[in-house]
């Protein structure tokens, strides 16, 4: 089949088929950069944090008319407290095992500080999230130690809370290790935090610990260091994990065994958290943002259809007699269907072609006002046949009504 | 003749079922996805205080240097102690007050009840009157009450309620991390959104917590109420605990002024100027003056407290709704110029090009406003469902309002009597002669 009669006949239709593509066009546009962002998010949220996350969860509490802990005194009441909170923890009986913990992945509060190579170093040469527990904090979190070795009970310190000064041990993510030790040594390896003079020893490395704070693909995000220091505060966060199975029981007795202990505390409904519930928390916005976007893009993509077969189905209507007088002088069924799928071809590849102009333009305006990523072909790609699928799909149905008009329609008057 | 063309409009209408229930389908979803975007997209930009808002100003000072300063040359959000005290001793705005978070414990009397947690902020008395905050009972404590560090607090109307029932609890005592404070006010329903005198505690200044509890500045620094908020360092602090945090150059005070008119805001940034200028002759800054003073829209915007994300969305439902009018239009043309018979007969009845204008135009009109109805009922349900799609600081302030209704009819009639234009102007310019000869 020629395309002469076709672009003929589309001659005839200038403003129908103008706003036909014009509206693939918009489609493609905007679906490939909806999907685009969707992949980005997807790809966010399933990044793993680096913890074991399965029966894991996170208690914080805080003590009513504790002491303040400036003096040395009020620390020592206040670590006798967490101990006295950490053996009931641990006496639970779904409970496997327990840690003081500053933040967690995700959590949205942490504690940032920067890394020095030498004592005193002004500019720092990394900076990392800080995270603070005890012996147990490694297992119960359920990382994973590619060099070095675990805190043991004697490395453990307790200080009072912001007191970051001078740690003795740290163990170090491997982004980190890899970055001031490239040659892969970093375990007994001295460093000096916040500008200090206090030299701290790398004992461990451990492969991921990801930030508690909304990094997004930075290197903090996975530039993170532990400090074997229980910290002391008239709060405190404990991370537990439950034994196999046993999460939910685990999470209930905790409330009434803390209060039993001492009940001069705060314990609210969002004292005991599950692993997972930070994680949905955290990520909820992006999650939004997909479904969002999805949604949008299939009301688009149904309009789009929707509009193909009302439009296809008028000029099938308004050609009735032609396609009449066509079939009477002998063309087949398939030869009527055949031409309205290579008209819809036609228009909608010429609304692809402007689509691809428009979904590069709106990517690169999106970098510049929102810090989008630069997207790549495959998703415009993949746009087009999308797009020219889509339109063969809507016209289908209107073309085979076509093809059905009787050639006897060609000798009815007009 | 507005009644006969709505009358043609109908009979048009049910002539072509199928096609009309894809027009009005189509421009149903399309403002219903761009008024259920744009609901959020308001409910996160909206001035908080639109009466007020350009007369509050947030001074920055750059009291860490060129170390300390964001990559743009920006000095810090917060203030530290030091800063924050000397402003607010020398006085200079119309009205200020230092602030920051805290989430104190309360105990309620009833002894068989377990304490509870609060949120709130320490502040000035001036605090209350700058924000207009409302009172339902008492009102705020005294410049006195400051000077003094005088044990009262102002509280909710809702911890109110919880720890004395429905009583104006004006003059009773509660229990804040173990001291007893005398309530001199119980405010009104009070959750401004976002949380804009202290965007800075506030990660993206939103929250989902109330503001339970205000206690005096200074009565909470001395009964060492700890900063619940953001505390940013340049240089760990020498000495530990919430007293050295006091004495160092760490950032956890956000701070506001109100300033009536520009040669007071003239007046104020020199005096700021000025006063980095001193403590650099002093010796404690090494750097000339940086600072800041910017009006609360403008500092709304600065620290991007509306999330891009919402701005994205929008943008692509603006899109989608782009994509309805031209599909709309399409349609139009189609089902107009189906009719180019009839308008052939009224034209050559005598029909001027107006009427036919008016008719076509009433007829697009007709399937906006249906369009828009079917709008309302998805927006009503899209609005429903954003609670749990989107973050629920986010979602709780996006609601269906009537100035949400009428603006989703209008936008609905507007877009397809535009769409309707061109079809239109094609109907009008058929010709009657040709039209009639041809049948």
């Amino acid at each position: 089949m020629t395309l002469h009669p076709i672009l003929a006949a589309l001659r005839k239709h200038k403003a129908g088929v103008v706003l036909i593509s014009l509206q693939i066009a918009l489609t493609l546009a905007i679906v490939c950069n909806a999907i685009f962002i969707i992949q980005k998010r997807i790809d966010m949220v399933h990044r793993p944090t680096g913890l074991n996350e399965d029966n894991l969860f996170l208690v914080t509490q805080q003590w009513v008319g504790a002491p303040d802990g400036d003096d040395p005194a009020g620390l020592e009441k206040l670590d006798s407290m967490q101990q006295a909170d950490l053996a009931t923890l641990r006496n639970l009986p779904d409970v496997a095992s327990v840690s003081p913990i500053r933040s967690l992945p995700l959590l949205r509060s942490g504690s940032v500080g920067g890394i020095g190579m030498k004592p005193l170093q002004q500019k720092s040469t990394v900076d990392a999230n800080f995270f603070f527990g005890d012996e147990h904090m490694l297992s119960t979190l359920g990382l994973k130690l590619v060099a070095g070795r675990d805190f043991t009970a004697a490395d453990v310190q307790h200080k009072g809370f912001r007191d970051e000064s001078g740690p003795v041990l740290t163990i170090i993510t491997k982004p980190i290790a890899d970055k001031l030790f490239p040659r892969g040594d970093a375990v007994g390896k001295v460093i000096y935090f916040d500008s200090g003079s206090t030299p701290t020893t790398i004992v461990g490395v451990v492969a991921r610990l990801q930030s508690p704070i909304d990094s997004g693909d930075s290197g903090l995000a996975w530039n993170s260091v532990m400090f074997p220091i229980r910290q002391d505060a008239n709060f405190a966060r404990y991370v537990l994990r439950a034994k196999p199975g046993r999460l939910v029981q685990a999470m209930n007795a905790v409330t009434p065994a803390l209060y039993a202990a001492n009940p001069m505390r705060v314990l609210d409904d969002r004292s005991v958290r599950s692993f997972a519930d930070i994680r949905a928390r955290a990520y909820r916005a992006d999650v939004g943002m997909a479904i969002l976007m999805s949604v949008i893009c299939l009301i688009l993509l149904a309009v789009t259809a929707a509009g193909i077969v009302g439009l296809t189905s008028f000029w099938v209507g308004q050609r009735r007699r032609q396609i009449g007088v066509r079939r009477a002088l002998g063309a087949r069924k398939v030869d009527i269907l055949h031409y309205f799928q290579l008209e819809n071809l036609l228009i909608a590849g010429i609304g692809a072609v402007i689509g691809i102009l428009l979904a590069v333009g709106l990517n690169l305006w999106l970098i510049t006002r929102f810090e989008m990523d630069r997207m790549p072909v495959i998703y415009v790609a993949v746009g087009v046949l999308a797009v020219l699928a889509l339109g063969q799909a809507a016209v289908f149905v209107p073309a085979r009504r076509a093809s059905n008009v009787p050639p006897v329609v060609a000798t009815h008057a007009a | 003749m507005f009644g006969y063309y709505l009358e043609l409009a109908l009979r048009s209408l049910r002539r072509s079922p199928g096609l009309t229930a894809l027009m009005v389908l189509t421009i149903g979803f399309g403002v219903a996805a761009s008024m259920t975007t744009y609901s959020v997209f308001r409910a996160v930009s909206g001035d908080p205080m639109p009466w007020k808002s350009s007369k509050l100003f947030v001074p920055q000072i750059d009291m860490w240097g060129p170390s300390g300063r964001a990559s743009d040359g920006e000095p810090p959000d917060a203030m530290d102690y030091t800063d924050a005290m000397k402003l607010m001793r020398d006085h200079r705005a119309k009205l200020q007050s230092a602030m920051y978070e805290i989430s104190p414990s309360v105990v309620p009397a009833d002894a068989g009840k377990h304490p509870i947690h609060v949120s709130g902020h320490a502040v000035y008395s001036e605090f209350f009157p700058m924000l207009d905050v409302p009172f339902k009972f008492g009102s705020s404590w005294s410049a006195d009450d400051d000077a003094q560090r005088a044990a009262v607090a102002v509280i909710s109307s809702k911890l109110s309620q919880k720890l004395f029932g429905d009583a104006n609890s004006v003059g009773k005592t509660v229990n804040v991390e173990g001291k007893d404070y005398r309530v001199v006010g119980v405010l009104n329903e009070w959750n401004p959104q976002p949380r804009f005198y202290d965007v800075v505690n506030n990660g993206g200044g939103f929250s989902t917590d109330f503001e339970d509890v205000f206690l005096p500045f200074q009565t909470a620094v001395q009964a060492s109420i700890r900063n619940d908020g953001n505390t940013d360092c340049n240089a760990t602090p020498a000495e530990s605990g919430f007293l050295g945090l006091q004495h160092s150059s760490c950032t956890w005070i956000a701070y506001m002024a109100e300033l009536d008119d520009a040669a007071a805001v003239t007046t104020y940034r020199q005096y700021l100027d000025g006063y980095a200028h001193d403590q650099q002759q002093a010796g404690r800054f090494g750097w000339a003056p940086n600072n800041r003073l910017r009006n609360l829209p403008q500092w709304l915007d600065y620290k991007h407290v509306v999330p891009s994300d919402t701005k994205v969305a929008l943008l692509v439902a603006l899109g989608l709704l782009i994509a309805c009018l031209v599909n709309t239009a399409g349609l139009l043309l189609a089902k107009f110029l189906r009719r180019s018979g009839e308008i052939g007969v009224r034209r050559a009845l005598g029909a001027p090009r107006l009427a036919i204008y008016t008719q076509f135009l009433t007829e697009a009109g007709m399937i906006g406003l249906a369009g828009g109805a079917l709008g309302l009922l998805l927006t009503g349900m899209g609005v429903a469902s954003v609670s749990w799609v989107l973050p629920r600081d986010i979602a709780s302030l996006a609601r269906v309002d009537f100035s949400l209704l009428v603006l989703t009819l209008l936008v609905s009639v507007m877009a397809t009597t535009l769409a309707g234009l061109y079809p239109t102007y094609r109907a009008a310019c058929v010709q009657p002669a040709w039209q009639l000869k041809s049948n």
